[in-house]
C-alpha cells in the first residue's frame, strides 16, 4: 500500500542524508523522494512516497520525528477530497509522420504541453496525480518514448490544513 | 576581571574555545588521543588546569571509558580523538553507547575545511560514517558555530533518550579567532522529548495493573536512565507484583527481594521467563523488547495485556503489540501512577496475587540455579565467590561479552543500580575493561572488577599500561577457559561440535602483569580463590587474576534463539525441552 509523508525539515547539510540512511538503515522502502526549501529557506519541505503496512508507516513517521532535525512529519491523507498529489514529467517522443498529429492529440486531451520541438522529436511537459501520468505514459509508450524524466510526487493538504512549523 | 570575564572581551582560537565550552558544560574529564588535526587543542590543553585528559591506547578504548564514566556519574563522557584513523577507531564506541543510549560527545579531528572531499591524509568522512550509530551528529564548518553546536551537543547527548553525538572539529576552525560567548539558550525546534506522560494513559496503566491477575514488571535500562529505580520497587512493592530486570535494568530492583524476578531472556531465570509467558499484564518500562528477552515474538506474552513506557515512541510498538503506550520518562511516569494509587480509588485483590507469587515461588524452588560441585574449578564457583568477596563493599562490576556475563548477570545479586557495567545492545567484546577504567576514574574510592573472558580481555588488553601511567587500580578477573566460549557454546549444541576458531590461547597472564609492573595471580584450584581475591582487593594498583577454569561448561537456562520464552534448556542432561512446568 502507498503512504506519501510529508517531512519539514531545517534545512542543513546532510539532512538528506539523515533522511535516506534512516530508510536504508531500517529496510524501509523509498518509491520517491523530492526535497526543496520552503518558503522560508531555513527549512525544507520533503515528500516521501513509501509503501508498507499500517506498523511500518507508524514506525517510519516516528523514526523521521526522532531526527533532531525534523520539525514536523505528517502522513497525508490519502482520499482525494483531503490532498492533492501531483507530479512533473518531461518526455521525448518520437514525432515522425502520423504520431505527429497523434502526440499533439493526446497532448490537447491532457492538456499537456510542448516545450521542444525538433524534426524527430516532441518534448512533452505534464503535471497531474499520479493516474493522470501513468495513463498519459501508457498512451505514449506505443509511439516511442525516448526518455522520461518525472520529478516523483508532491503532495498538499486542501483548505485549511496547514503543514508549517507554528500550528 | 574573573576569567569569564576576560573570555568574553579578547578574541580566542577556536581550540581554546573548544575548552571554554567544555568548561561551561562542567567537564572536568575527558578520554583521548592525539594527532595531526587536533593538535591546537592539545596546545591549549597544555596549560589547561581545569580539565583532566586521559592518555588511551586506542581510540576506541577511550570511547569505552567515557562511557564507563558516564555510566556511574550519569553524566556526558566525553572524548578527544584526531581524524581520519582516530575517528574510524572510535566507531565501535559510539555505537555500543548508541544501542545502550549512554550519553557521550565525542569530538574528532577533521582535516581543514578547504580540504575535506580531497582525500587529504587523515580524512575520513566521520559524520557520514556515523550517521546511523549516534543520536546526532555535527561538521562544525564555521568558528562562528562552535559554540552553539557544543552547547547542543551535551543537551542532546544527556536528554531524551541519551545517547552519543559526534562533532568533527575541522583544524581551520580550531585556529580561527573570534569573540567568545558561550549561548544560554538553546533552540532545537525539531527536538522536544516528552518527559510528562498523559495523565489518563497513567491512570489507565494503573487501573489495568491493578485489576490484573497475574501481572509482571519489566524493568529496562530506561529505569537506569531516568533514576527511577527508586519509584519502579516503590510501584512493585505497594502492588505487590513481581519483577524481571533486562540485562540492562539489573540493579533497579533489589535481585535479593522476594519479588525480584532477576533478568530474563535467553539466558534468563527460569522463573522469569515463565511468569512473563504466563502473565495476564506485562508492565514494561524502559525496555525497547529486543529480540534476546522476547525470544518468539510472536508467542511473547501472547495473552497478555501489555502495557510500554518509554521516552522514546519508536520504542513503542516496534516489536511487541502494546495496548497502553506511555510516552514518557519513567521517573515522572511512575511518581504519577504512585500519586494516583495514594488516593485509595485503586485497590487489587491481595489473595489472587499471593497465588500467583506462590506459583512463581515454586517455579523458583523447583529449578534454583544450583552451584556445581564436581571439585574442578568451574567459571560459576570463581563467580560466586567474587560475589560473596565483594557484596558488602558496594562494588562496579564491569563486565565484556560472552559466558562470563551471564554468569555474572545471573549469579552476582546486584542490588543498586549503576552498579552492573556490560554491553548489552552491540554486544561489543572488549568493552569490559576500558569501561571499568573509566568507571574507576568517576569513582576513585570504589571497588572495580572487570570479570573478563579471555577472548574479550585480549581485545583491549593495551590499557593495561593506561591503568598504570594513571593508577586506576582495576581489578581484572580473567575467566580463562581456553574458548571464545559463547561461541563455542553454540557450536556445541547446532553446528554439531565443530570448534570452527573458537579454540583461543592466551599469554602468561600473571608473566604479563610483571611486564606492566602490576600484580598477577593465577588460580587454578578453587581453594585459592578466597586467598587471591583478598590479596587483589587489598593491592594498591591493578591486578590481573588468571583463573583458569573448567573449559566446557554452558550457560543455562538456555533459550535458543528465535524459541519461544518458554522453551528452555535446563542443563547438559536435562530433556531438550521444558514446556512450563
Amino acid at each position: 500500500m502507498k503512504h506519501t509523508i510529508s517531512v519539514l525539515v531545517k534545512n542543513e547539510p546532510g539532512i538528506l542524508s539523515c533522511v535516506c540512511d534512516l530508510f536504508s538503515s531500517r529496510g524501509f522502502n523509498i518509491e520517491s523522494l523530492t526535497v526543496a526549501s520552503t518558503i522560508d529557506n531555513v527549512f525544507s519541505r520533503i515528500t516521501i512516497v513509501t509503501t508498507g503496512d499500517d506498523v511500518v508507516i507508524e514506525q517510519i513517521c516516528k523514526q523521521l520525528n526522532r531526527l533532531i532535525n525534523t520539525i514536523k512529519v505528517v502522513e497525508l491523507p490519502k482520499s482525494a477530497d483531503k490532498c492533492i498529489d501531483r507530479e512533473l514529467i518531461l518526455c521525448k517522443v518520437t514525432a515522425k509522420d502520423d504520431a505527429r498529429s497523434e502526440i499533439l492529440r493526446i497532448s490537447e486531451i491532457f492538456g499537456a504541453k510542448i516545450i521542444d520541438v525538433s524534426p524527430d522529436i516532441y518534448t512533452l511537459e505534464y503535471s497531474g496525480d499520479n493516474r493522470q501520468v501513468m495513463a498519459l505514459i501508457a498512451l505514449l509508450k506505443p509511439l516511442g518514448i525516448k526518455e522520461i524524466v518525472r520529478s516523483g510526487m508532491v503532495a498538499i493538504t486542501r483548505e485549511n490544513q496547514f503543514i508549517n512549523l507554528h500550528k | 576581571m574573573t576569567t569569564e570575564q576576560i573570555a568574553k572581551a579578547e578574541k580566542m582560537n577556536g581550540a581554546r574555545m573548544f575548552l571554554e565550552c567544555l568548561k561551561q558544560e562542567g567537564v572536568d574529564t575527558i578520554f583521548g588521543y592525539p594527532g595531526g588535526v587536533i593538535l591546537h587543542i592539545y596546545d591549549e590543553l597544555y596549560s589547561c588546569d581545569y580539565i583532566k585528559h586521559y592518555l588511551v591506547r586506542h581510540e576506541q578504548a577511550a570511547v569505552h571509558a567515557a562511557e564507563g564514566y558516564a555510566r556511574v556519574t550519569g553524566k556526558p563522557g566525553v572524548v578527544l580523538v584526531t581524524s581520519g584513523p582516530g575517528a574510524c577507531n572510535t566507531v565501535t564506541g559510539i555505537a555500543n553507547a548508541y544501542y545502550d543510549s549512554y550519553p557521550l560527545v565525542v569530538f574528532t579531528g577533521q582535516v581543514d575545511s578547504k580540504l575535506i572531499g580531497n582525500d587529504a591524509f587523515q580524512e575520513a568522512d566521520i559524520v557520514g560514517i556515523t550517521r546511523t550509530c549516534c543520536k546526532h551528529n555535527y561538521l562544525v564548518k564555521n568558528i562562528g558555530d562552535l559554540p552553539r553546536v557544543i552547547k547542543e551537543s551535551f543537551h542532546i547527548a544527556k536528554t531524551g533518550k541519551p545517547g552519543p553525538v559526534v562533532v568533527s572539529l575541522p583544524k581551520d576552525v580550531l585556529t580561527a579567532k573570534m569573540d567568545f560567548e558561550y549561548p544560554d539558550k538553546i533552540s532545537l525546534p525539531g527536538y522536544n522529548p516528552t518527559y510528562e506522560g498523559h495523565p489518563i494513559q497513567c491512570r489507565r496503566a494503573l487501573k489495568l495493573l491493578c485489576e490484573a491477575q497475574r501481572p509482571v514488571i519489566i524493568s529496562g535500562g530506561g529505569v537506569i536512565h531516568s533514576e527511577a529505580s527508586a519509584e519502579i520497587t516503590e510501584l512493585a512493592r505497594k502492588l505487590n507484583i513481581p519483577i524481571a530486570t533486562t540485562l540492562m535494568g539489573i540493579g533497579t530492583y533489589p535481585q535479593d527481594d522476594e519479588l525480584s524476578l532477576g533478568m530474563l531472556g535467553m539466558h534468563g531465570n527460569y522463573w522469569a521467563n515463565l511468569a512473563v509467558s504466563n502473565c495476564d499484564v506485562l508492565f514494561a518500562v524502559g525496555t525497547r523488547f529486543n529480540d534476546r528477552i522476547t525470544g518468539y515474538l510472536k508467542s511473547f506474552c501472547k495473552n497478555a495485556k501489555v502495557i510500554h513506557v518509554d521516552i522514546d515512541p519508536c520504542s513503542i510498538s516496534k516489536n511487541v503489540h502494546v495496548d497502553i503506550p506511555v510516552v514518557g520518562d519513567a521517573k515522572n511516569v511512575i511518581n504519577l501512577m504512585l500519586k494516583e494509587y495514594s488516593t485509595e480509588k485503586y485497590s487489587y485483590n491481595e489473595a489472587m496475587r499471593r497465588v500467583w507469587i506462590q506459583e512463581i515461588l515454586a517455579w523458583k524452588e523447583k529449578r534454583a540455579l544450583r552451584a556445581i560441585e564436581n571439585g574442578k574449578m568451574s567459571p560459576q564457583t570463581v563467580i560466586e565467590h567474587i560475589y560473596q568477596k565483594t557484596k558488602d563493599k558496594d562494588a562496579i562490576i564491569a563486565t565484556e561479552v560472552g559466558q562470563h556475563q551471564m554468569w555474572t548477570a545471573q549469579l552476582y545479586k546486584f542490588t543498586k543500580p549503576r552498579q552492573l557495567i556490560t554491553s548489552g545492545g552491540l554486544g561489543t567484546m572488549g568493552f569490559g575493561f576500558p569501561a571499568a577504567m573509566g568507571a574507576q576514574i568517576a569513582a576513585p574510592d570504589r571497588l572495580v572488577f572487570n570479570i573478563a573472558g579471555d577472548g574479550s580481555i585480549q581485545m583491549n588488553i593495551q590499557e593495561l599500561m593506561t591503568c598504570v601511567d594513571y593508577k586506576i587500580p582495576v581489578k581484572i578477573a580473567v575467566i580463562n577457559n581456553g574458548y571464545l566460549g559463547m561461541v563455542r557454546q553454540w557450536q556445541e549444541k547446532l553446528f554439531d561440535k565443530h570448534y570452527s576458531q573458537t579454540h583461543i590461547t592466551s599469554p602468561d597472564y600473571v608473566k604479563l602483569a610483571e611486564a606492566y609492573g602490576i600484580l598477577g595471580i593465577r588460580i587454578t584450584e578453587e581453594s585459592q580463590i578466597d586467598e587471591a581475591l583478598d590479596k587483589a582487593i587489598n593491592y594498591d594498583g591493578p591486578v590481573i587474576m588468571d583463573f583458569v577454569v573448567e573449559p566446557f561448561e554452558m550457560v543455562y537456562p538456555w533459550v535458543l534463539a528465535g524459541k519461544p520464552l518458554n522453551e528452555v534448556i535446563l542443563s547438559n542432561n536435562a530433556p531438550e525441552f521444558r514446556m512450563g512446568d
